[in-house]
């Protein structure tokens, strides 16, 4: 009765960013339907429209023009509605204080913007994999933290 | 007087599905009647619900004979892990002897349906609990490393490292605060 793949959506202003992690997404051996929106309002209205189906990651950029990420990231983990998402956040920043301060706020995975196509196939497929182990193993995702 | 009547089946199965799981409010697919197509994650619990309603009108689950055999490979890890039972023999012998299949094919099965190795998947079970060690239990990590059989506290540290991308303190710290906000958020 489980569901054979991973509901995706990704919140990102840049498009290339967003062909690169759609296409990476494609040559995954675990089977997702990816949907993209370009910032942070379009993500919550996405979210509260009640025709959504919700998905299990959010891919989160930090910077984004409207509303950042870390906005996004408050905004969805007040509302209980949508604590089953797992949230992933990725930028190019790399500072401690950054990346601790989005787990504190209730991310889950942190991921550094790889440079090349290679290695952010290498990062998603991890962290695809990892999160569909939590999905249908019953891991406790209030523990779940992974900064690649 | 007789009445004689050509039933449509399929439109009935269709019908009763249709009535049946509008109670549990899921997004699905009927593909054909007898393949549903879940949108969205089934806990468990519904899940079960779900199959003891349909059982009802003569439905039966059928489930995948593969995932039965990964489902007890899962279980018996998370036992041995969560009991804190130490087999005297190496886990791939362990395994193998109490589902009696070998190692080769049990590990194969494995890998395809659940996309990870059964290696990876003691290590992110063993890892898991020791973050409920952490969070639940307060255990420092010296006394989680000398619980669960590690050699040293630094190869503990480095495998928790090497799974999650943070260090059991970091772990420990964000945990902690979380608790702080969600503690004063009640208050």
């Amino acid at each position: 009765m489980q569901k054979d793949f991973i509901l995706i959506t990704l919140a990102d202003d840049d498009e290339d960013d967003r062909m690169f992690f759609t296409d990476a997404f494609d040559e995954l051996k675990i089977n997702t339907v990816v949907n993209t929106v370009n910032d942070g309002v379009a993500l919550m209205n996405f979210l509260n429209d009640p025709e959504s189906i919700l998905p299990n990651i959010i891919f989160l950029d930090l910077n984004m023009p409207l509303k950042s990420g870390m906005e996004c990231l408050k905004e969805i983990k007040a509302y209980p509605k949508f604590k089953d998402i797992v949230i992933a956040i990725y930028s190019t920043s790399s500072s401690e204080e950054d990346i601790e301060n989005t787990f504190v706020l209730g991310a889950n995975i942190y991921i550094k913007k790889p440079n090349h196509f290679e290695k952010l196939k290498e990062v998603l497929s991890e962290v695809v994999t990892l999160n569909w182990q939590y999905i249908t193993s019953g891991l406790d995702k209030d523990n779940f933290l992974l900064r690649m | 007087m007789k009445l004689f009547l050509k039933p449509d089946t399929a439109f009935l199965i269709k019908k009763i599905l249709e009535e049946k799981l509008a109670v549990f409010n899921v997004k699905y697919n009927l593909i054909n009647t007898n393949e549903i197509l879940f949108l969205e994650s089934i806990d468990t619990a519904t899940s079960e619900k779900i199959a003891v309603v349909l059982n009802e009108y003569g439905f039966e689950i059928i489930e995948n004979q593969k995932n039965i055999i990964v489902q007890k490979i899962k279980e018996t890890i998370i036992e041995m892990i969560f009991n804190e039972e130490t087999p005297a023999v190496k886990s791939s012998v362990y395994l193998a002897e109490k589902l009696n299949h070998s190692y080769g094919y049990l590990s194969n099965l494995f890998s395809e349906v659940t996309y990870t190795s059964i290696e990876n998947f003691i290590i992110i079970q063993k890892i898991e609990y020791v973050k409920k060690l952490i969070t639940h239990h307060n255990l420092t990590l010296t006394e989680i490393a000398f619980k669960l059989n590690y050699s040293s506290v630094a190869h503990l540290s480095s495998q928790f490292k090497n799974t999650t991308g943070i260090t059991p303190s970091a772990f420990q710290r964000i945990i902690k605060k979380r608790n702080e906000i969600s503690n004063q958020k009640i208050n």
